[in-house]
């Protein structure tokens, strides 16, 4: 049936169950409490001076006592540079574990050669925010039987907390731990910055294990995942190629296009009300929602005006904002680049934060409902300002949702920027084969040939008409768009549902079909 | 027009298409393979274009190998003609 | 109103990527490049590409220049007869050397139009002086025609010709590039500078934009986008100049309504040199002459 955003959503999905439907980005907030119930905490207990440390990975999963049909977690923030997850895997099927379900976080390209795993039964089914490589295209082409789910960072706090996602095993890489699990990401040859993804897990999955390439003496400080949550430790060699995890200082893209856009978005934000003393802000890793920074930033200095806190992920060159004094706090779920967990370790007002506070709207207040101005990018966006960045224009899975649902559903203004068209694909279209994050939650749109407000917004855009910018309905752009590249012809798909994607409050606003071989 | 001679004509460039072509034998037909990076969007259109064009320059017999890097129309066809020119120049 | 040509973007003929996504940059101009831009065997290939880009592409409110190849080149001819017809904004004319060249040019011109229907005087020239002779003869050239409406330097070529160095500050060409902007302001068109090479220098960028404009240059060629940002600052009027500007365009509007048509501001006649230069300073700040 069609969901109250026009997207066709069965209401039994084979694999996953009857669907809980989307009904609008805020409605399941309104009353001030989740309707599901939360489950509790696992209950443990452990005698005095047991130790904890096993000789290896392999050792300390065997004393987990692993079963058929059990969930695994892990968390993506080794980035490209994971070798954790794999190995975990192998062992598990070494010893003829079947029918796991794997709750990662995030899945790129570093965990291709889990292929086999899921071709053989291994793993049969997988929650995860984004889902990149060969896992992405291959799942699209309908080789697991139960749909992939797909949720925003938030929403994977809110699934945990329900027990939707069940954890019964826990693998966190730390770049420094101590004998007992206090543990941390913010120091040691394989630092990586913020743990923030794994906090929930340690909370809640029924046996955790840290796993560190670099045991510190007691205790290790700061303790990002503490040891009362940890029940075995285990030293490793390496907990991936450092190179890849942390990716020397991020520079902004030289990219003409994208500093093009990146400019003209700056120009919206500065323009929009928002660009107050005080102001909370997010951007993007890289490209045109990063190179935004660089914009505000020279904007922020010129005028003197300071912010309150940046926001979500972070680089270096967010660090260098708040080295300047540009704004006061980073509030930091994950990092991206070397410079950022030096920052974390020195600096009291860059502050790691758990995932359930960056973005989980079920508790008393998550800090994307405190956001001000959020820059996002998108793969896909039709002319009701609906988003995807979880499939590409050939139907396959590619992106991730992470944290675009959440943020876009918390700011005040939430701008989206992308060119309306890459190589030869739109980017701007009537329809899109995915949506993830609703159009009544995005306010503006900026691409480099006009920049597009939501109708739900005509205060913000006779501002921004007034301010001389180069704004233009919706419908014109893509119309625009579609008599430069021509019409797509339309992917086919058939009935199979490879993907669910949930919107952070744990309803179902849209699947992702098997594309026709 | 009367292709002679084998001619190439574009890039392997992001937004540009390579077209390679050689004359066939009379009555032998159009013999057209076309690889992009946008096959499954564009594919059937950028094959329409490309018999488009060779009726109306009046090309029967050839063997045209397009490689595209999700070229605009307007530079399928700018490319084709050039080669299409180019193989029937002396 | 005269047009802007504070910036002008150049983007090389035979590179479709480029070429589709010329007009979003924000420049003044775009140059679509047939000749130096080019190897010598794709200027077929660009020539065709430019055609069809002409025709298909939407550069919003940019001027649209072709620089064609020379006429001595086996290229030239052809260019010509293939974008005359297009009618681009302007057609601009490499290595200019005499005024008996531009003629033959213009004649050439002329008569494309005529076999296509065209008038001869919508379709504005561009010479670009690159040769010591070029420079000798430039006001001569420049004053062959009423179609020819801006003058561009080519520092590269000239440097070349001259045999000297292109060092950074610019001192061998210095008189060359005084030349061409009093032979432009003597004919009362534009001066175009020559392009900037180091594209990651953007204090360097600045400070010849700067130069250029206190001696008179309207504007500068481009060859990277984000070259475009730092020019548009440079050429920025300031706050004194705008309510300048204002001030006489106001006037203007209330003295007309009224059937005035002398009148002084601040002491001064304002005659239609000055409404020009008033109008021109608005054109430049970006300010809607109508919104006053």
């Amino acid at each position: 049936m069609k969901n109250t955003i026009g997207r066709e959503v069965p209401v039994n999905i084979e694999g996953f169950g009857k669907t809980d439907m989307f009904i609008g980005a805020w409605e399941k907030l309104k009353k001030g409490w989740m309707d599901e119930i939360t489950i509790p905490p696992p209950n443990k207990a452990k005698m005095p001076h047991q130790c904890k440390s096993c000789m290896d990975l392999e050792q300390a999963i065997t004393r987990t006592s692993p079963k058929n049909g059990m969930t695994v977690s892990f968390h993506h923030h080794l980035r490209n540079g994971d070798n954790i997850l794999v190995k975990t895997i192998e062992i598990l099927a070494n010893m003829g574990i079947k029918d796991i379900t794997l709750a990662a976080s995030s899945l790129n390209q570093s965990h291709d050669s889990l292929l086999k795993y899921l071709k053989d039964g291994t793993i049969t089914k997988i929650w995860t925010s984004g889902l990149r490589g060969i896992l992405g295209k291959e799942i699209s082409k309908g080789i697991l039987d139960k749909p992939v789910i797909i949720h925003s960072h938030g929403g994977r706090v809110r699934a945990i907390h329900t027990g939707k996602i069940l954890v019964d095993l826990v693998i966190i890489a730390a770049s420094a731990a101590d004998e007992e699990g206090n543990a941390t990401g913010s120091h040691g040859k394989s630092a990586f910055g913020s743990l923030g993804y794994a906090m929930i897990d340690a909370q809640y999955a029924k046996q955790v294990i840290v796993v560190t390439d670099n045991i510190v003496d007691f205790p290790c400080i700061p303790i990002s995942i503490s040891q009362n949550f940890v029940d075995y430790v285990v030293k490793v060699e390496s907990i991936g190629d450092a190179s890849q995890i942390a990716t020397g200082t991020t520079r902004i893209t030289k990219s003409p296009l994208d500093l093009r856009i990146a400019k003209l978005a700056a120009n919206v934000i500065e323009h929009s009300g928002f660009f107050v003393p005080g102001f909370s802000f997010q951007v993007g890793a890289g490209g045109a929602s990063l190179a935004v920074a660089k914009f505000i930033r020279e904007k922020m200095t010129q005028q003197k005006l300071k912010g309150s806190f940046l926001l979500g992920g972070v680089t270096s060159y967010i660090v260098d904002m708040l080295e300047e004094g540009l704004f006061k706090t980073v509030f930091d779920v994950q990092s991206f680049d070397a410079a950022v967990s030096t920052s974390i370790l020195n600096n009291k007002n860059h502050i790691e934060i758990p995932a359930g506070l960056y973005a989980n709207p079920f508790n008393c207040g998550c800090l994307t409902n405190k956001l001000d101005v959020v820059v996002l990018g998108a793969l896909e966006i039709d002319t009701n300002f609906n988003v995807n960045v979880i499939t590409g224009s050939d139907g396959t899975i590619r992106g991730a949702s992470g944290g675009h649902s959440d943020t876009a559903s918390g700011a005040n203004l939430t701008v989206v920027v992308c060119p309306s068209f890459r190589g030869r694909v739109a980017i701007v279209k009537k329809t899109i084969h995915t949506v993830v994050t609703p159009g009544e939650t995005i306010d503006v749109l900026v691409t480099e040939r006009g920049i597009c407000v939501n109708p739900n917004k005509p205060e913000l855009e006779e501002r921004l008409i007034k301010t001389g910018l180069n704004i233009k309905k919706i419908e014109e752009l893509q119309k625009e768009v579609e008599s430069i590249v021509g019409v797509e012809k339309e992917i086919e798909f058939t009935d199979k549902i490879v993907g669910v994607v949930e919107y952070r409050d744990g309803t179902i606003i849209d699947v992702i079909r098997q594309v026709k071989p | 027009m009367e292709i002679i001679k084998k001619a190439q004509a574009g890039s392997f460039e992001s937004s540009d298409i390579l077209i390679l072509i050689e004359p066939l034998d009379k009555k032998t037909g159009r013999k057209i393979e076309i690889d992009s990076t946008v096959m499954k969007e564009y594919g059937d259109s950028i094959k329409k274009l490309i018999n488009n064009c060779l009726d109306t320059y009046q090309v029967q017999n050839i063997h045209l190998i397009a490689k595209d890097k999700g070229a605009l129309d307007l530079t399928i066809s700018a490319r084709l003609e050039t080669a299409l020119k180019r193989a029937s120049q002396q | 109103m005269k047009k802007k040509r504070r910036t002008m973007l150049y983007i090389p003929g035979n590179n479709p990527a480029m070429l589709q996504q010329g007009g979003v940059y924000g420049a003044d101009s775009l140059l679509l490049d047939l000749e130096d831009a080019v190897a010598i065997n794709q200027k077929d290939a660009a020539r065709i590409l430019v055609r069809n880009i002409l025709k298909e592409i939407d550069f919003y409110d940019a001027e649209i220049c072709v620089r064609v190849n020379h006429i001595d080149t086996p290229f030239g001819m052809k260019d010509l007869e293939e974008i005359v017809p297009l009618q681009p904004d302007a057609i601009r004319f490499p290595k200019t050397e005499t005024p008996e060249e531009l003629g033959r040019l213009i004649e050439i011109i002329e008569h494309i139009e005529d076999k296509h229907g065209l008038p001869h005087d919508k379709m504005t020239l561009h010479v670009m002086i690159e040769t010591a002779l070029g420079v000798q003869n430039v006001f001569d050239i420049a004053k062959l025609s009423k179609r020819v409406d801006a003058i561009t330097i080519g520092g590269q070529d000239l440097t070349a010709d001259m045999n000297i160095t292109n060092n950074r500050d610019g001192s061998g060409i210095d008189l060359a590039r005084k030349m061409i902007v009093m032979a432009a302001k003597a004919n009362k068109i534009d001066a175009i500078d020559t392009v900037f090479v180091d594209i990651n220098d953007d204090e360097g960028l600045r400070k010849e934009a700067e130069y250029s404009k206190n001696i008179g240059f309207t504007g500068k060629a481009v060859i990277n986008p984000r070259q475009i940002d730092i020019i548009h600052e440079v050429y920025q009027p300031t706050q004194e100049e705008i309510r300048k500007a204002y001030k006489i365009i106001r006037a203007f509007k209330k003295n007309k309504e009224a059937g005035i048509g002398v009148f002084s501001v601040d002491g001064k006649m304002v005659d239609a040199p000055v409404m020009a230069r008033a109008a021109y300073v608005l054109e430049l700040a970006e300010i809607d002459f109508d919104s006053i």
